[in-house]
């Protein structure tokens, strides 16, 4: 490391009692300063506390420390803390390392000290092998256009278009249909408070549709994503022929859902008088309920169960909706909901069910292994059904059956995921980076999602949601400029022989070939997952922070081979 | 003395390395014999690195990724997948139970799956024994780590997925079954040529005398003989009665 010798400092944390109750801190102290290039070691009562920052910071600049290790809880958590830390006190944040002595070892092994303390012991020296070898990292900095691309052209798209816009950003909203406006296209009325789907709807199209600063294009579909955050280049294709390509900073997927043919299922497709909720709506709006005196509704069609394990969260207070104006409407009608479980949650959706239940509406419960038998007849259609609460069957004449059913990913929700390169959940949902961290980003910077295409929703949490993506997509525009990541994969020019297989098996497009068929990584794509370096043939990618030698570095002090 | 196995984990960041803090949190109790590395991605993890770590000394090397389908990098641990395939085969060739090497998926919020996994792993090493510590078993290691470090195993590894999921670029399907034959071969090869070098910088030897000790056809190692020699690692020391005696040449 030539006049670079390492200086690594280490600060061992007993977290309260939570790690030096188990674990002897003063013998791991001691330990420490026997290894190789360890100059300084102390011991912290926590040493993510202001003070134990601040004496963190003091031995950089006493000692002249040129790497820390810390040893404490998880970098999970930490990490960013101290790395702050040692920039403040003027140390590249990629020379710092942790050891996590608490989560993976004074917590789990309470009752063996001695155990604890020597593990303890090889996980400060695997910190201390892996802090010789770093190395300074730079984060790459990259300008960030300030114009998005919203994917949907429905009440989440179009809500995150024109908060956009009014935060001064121009944004282009693409639209599949020829219309705007999505699912509540087909939507009466719209629960908790019964207003008319359209007079939600028609002062959002109408805004969108004449704003400056709004981009429509109706009757398109994406074809190609290229780029990274601050410059993604997107092939936009109109249906009717012609394509255009955009330049834009983010990317916000607003897709939407569609709702479940419930082919198969309790006769739907052979017998007119058997419908899904959404059709029934559509019924309720005309006046052509006239001759159903009674309708019975069942429950989770096609949900919650092995093929779609998830809760489709707003069938319940649909159905209670559409119960309660088909009493409204018809009082001469009766009106049965068969039901698994009756998910009307929250504050404002329970009162639909007080409300449905006052109007009359009779609330049946079903057992999802014995589910109703519908028998269309001449006359009617015979619903049975067992009531797990009665213990016995129950028989239904009813004139129309009405299915509730889940609503589903749409069926080109994979192909813009990979063209995205974003994945998508065990459902077919496209996935966030984190359910509670990170709800509205992908992991993939500058990509962002909302509303239905998300998971099944109700109006007001998609539109929650939208503006949420729609701050989250202007913090990078707002600021122009972000840094990324360093942790990220290089390649030795000299090494590559232009094979290709990173360029297979990167799941971010950051690595291309140039002219001369070399490997080129993208230092603002890549997020450093090493998958490339780990198959290159002529081992020619380093993938920096996590290299082979600090990971071999590591594992020999784990195994109490001297080294170094 | 009671046998504790030295166990080295590889854990992805984003899903198992979670998953075990989440043990720690939730104060599950497990062996204390497994010392834990962070990487990024299960994908990352290379099997010459493994093997490495094996002839260091470890009893058995676990490796634990987001489970299918939720890798936090898309498809990182498809590849992982892959991998450890090779990395159980050379195992294999370096004579050590394949039981020593693992690969799992853990979520973040699998904390007992963790704990369980670690027991469960920590036994098994615990039953198979430590890792010979002789020369002969370290060179085997060295020779698989060798081995997969070469680039005809490194390129039909990186390529297994695609090929044997979506064909070839001629658009031709690969079976797995075909594209195993083709591994296993290959396998054998790179790990008896590298086996060989590394024989021959302990001792010069004979064509003959190296088959005789690796228990290989005198044809086959003059094969793999010949093209050491043409990359560089191998060279004729002298005439022995007639008889090409070889060594091993410095890193070329």
């Amino acid at each position: 490391m030539g006049e670079d010798l390492p200086r690594v400092g280490v600060f061992i944390c007993h977290c309260g009692k939570n790690i030096a109750e188990t674990v002897n801190v003063k013998e791991v102290v001691e330990y420490s300063l026997s290894l190789v290039g360890v100059v300084h070691s102390e011991d912290n009562l926590y040493s993510c506390s202001s003070e134990g920052l601040s004496k963190l910071k003091e031995a950089i600049a006493e000692h002249g420390l040129n790497r820390v290790v810390v040893a404490s809880c998880t970098p999970r958590t930490h990490e960013h803390l101290f790395q702050h830390a040692c920039k403040e006190a003027g140390l590249n944040p990629y020379l710092f390392e942790m050891a996590n002595i608490r989560d993976q070892c004074s917590w789990v092994h309470l009752h063996r000290p001695e155990d604890a303390t020597k593990k303890a012991k090889d996980l400060v020296h695997m910190a201390v092998a892996k802090a010789r070898l770093l190395e300074p990292q730079e984060e790459p900095e990259i300008e960030i256009r300030p114009e998005t691309l919203v994917i949907g052209g429905g009440i989440s798209g179009m809500t995150a278009a024109i908060s956009l816009s009014n935060q001064g950003f121009r944004v282009y909203l693409v639209e599949k249909e020829d219309e705007l406006g999505g699912m509540l296209l087909r939507l009466d009325r719209l629960f908790p408070t019964n207003i008319k789907s359209e007079d939600l709807l028609g002062p959002r199209v109408k805004a969108a549709e004449s704003d400056q600063n709004i981009v429509v294009h109706k009757g398109s579909r994406i074809r190609s994503v290229s780029g990274f955050i601050g410059n993604f280049e997107v092939e936009v294709e109109k249906m009717r022929g012609g394509a255009e390509t955009l330049k834009v900073g983010t990317i916000i997927v607003a897709t939407g859902a569609e709702s479940y043919d419930p082919v198969d299922l309790y006769g739907f497709g052979d017998d007119s008088r058997i419908v899904t909720q959404l059709q029934f709506e559509e019924l309720l709006s005309g006046d052509g309920l006239e001759e159903s005196r009674t309708v019975v509704m069942i429950q989770c069609v096609g949900s919650r169960n092995s093929d779609r394990p998830y809760c489709s969260r707003v069938c319940c207070s649909e159905a209670m909706k559409n119960a309660a104006k088909m009493r409204e409407t018809y009082p001469k009608s009766e009106v049965y909901i068969l039901y698994r479980d009756l998910q009307t949650y929250g504050t404002s959706y329970t009162p639909l069910e007080w409300e449905a239940k006052k109007s009359l509406v009779k609330l049946v419960k079903y057992d999802a292994k014995r589910p109703p038998e519908v028998t269309p007849g001449d006359e009617a259609i015979r619903v049975r059904v067992y009531s797990p609460l009665l213990d016995e069957d129950m028989e239904l004449e009813a004139d129309l059956v009405v299915l509730s059913t889940p609503l589903i990913p749409r069926e080109d929700a994979r192909e813009l995921s990979q063209m995205l390169k974003v994945p998508l959940n065990s459902d077919g949902f496209f996935m966030e980076a984190h359910v509670k961290l990170r709800p509205l980003d992908f992991a993939t910077d500058g990509i962002y999602v909302c509303g239905t295409a998300h998971s099944p929703k109700e109006i007001g949490e998609s539109v929650a949601q939208a503006l949420g993506a729609a701050s989250r997509a202007a913090m990078p525009m707002a600021r122009g400029k972000i840094r990324t990541a360093a942790i990220v994969s290089v390649v030795d020019e000299d090494r590559c022989s232009g094979c290709g297989t990173c360029v297979e098996v990167c799941p971010y497009n950051a690595i291309q070939k140039d002219e001369a068929g070399i490997a080129r990584v993208t230092a603002a794509v890549c997020k450093g997952c090493g998958v490339c370096g780990a198959s290159c043939p002529e081992r020619a990618i380093t993938m920096q922070h996590f290299t082979n030698e600090q990971l071999e570095a590591q594992a020999l002090a784990a195994l109490g081979r001297v080294d170094g | 003395m009671v046998f504790e196995p030295r166990i080295v984990g590889f854990l992805c960041n984003w899903c198992s390395y979670a998953g075990a803090d989440l043990a720690g949190v939730s104060r599950i109790q497990y062996p204390p014999n497994l010392r834990i590395i962070r990487v990024m991605c299960s994908g990352r993890i290379d099997p010459s690195v493994v093997l490495g770590v094996l002839a260091g000394g470890a009893d058995g090397v676990m490796i634990t990724g987001c489970h299918i389908g939720d890798c936090h990098y898309i498809d990182g641990n498809l590849y992982a997948r892959r991998k450890f395939g090779l990395l159980r085969r050379l195992v294999v060739r370096a004579g050590l139970d394949p039981e020593r090497v693992m690969l799992e998926w853990v979520s973040a919020s699998e904390g007992q799956r963790f704990a369980d996994l670690v027991t469960g792993f920590t036994e098994r090493i615990r039953r198979l024994g430590p890792v010979a510590g002789d020369e002969e078993t370290k060179m085997n290691l060295r020779a698989a780590k060798a081995a997969a470090e070469e680039y005809r195993l490194r390129a039909l590894v990186g390529k297994e997925e695609k090929l044997v999921e979506s064909g070839n670029v001629y658009g031709e399907e690969v079976t797995q079954e075909e594209f195993d034959r083709i591994m296993v071969e290959a396998i054998e090869a790179e790990y008896t040529r590298n086996r060989i070098r590394l024989m021959l910088t302990r001792e010069p030897l004979s064509v003959k005398e190296l088959a005789y000790r690796i228990g290989e056809e005198p044809r086959k190692v003059l094969g793999h003989v010949a093209s050491l020699r043409q990359r560089g690692w191998v060279d004729m020391l002298e005439l022995r009665g007639g008889t090409p005696i070889y060594r091993a040449m410095e890193a070329p």
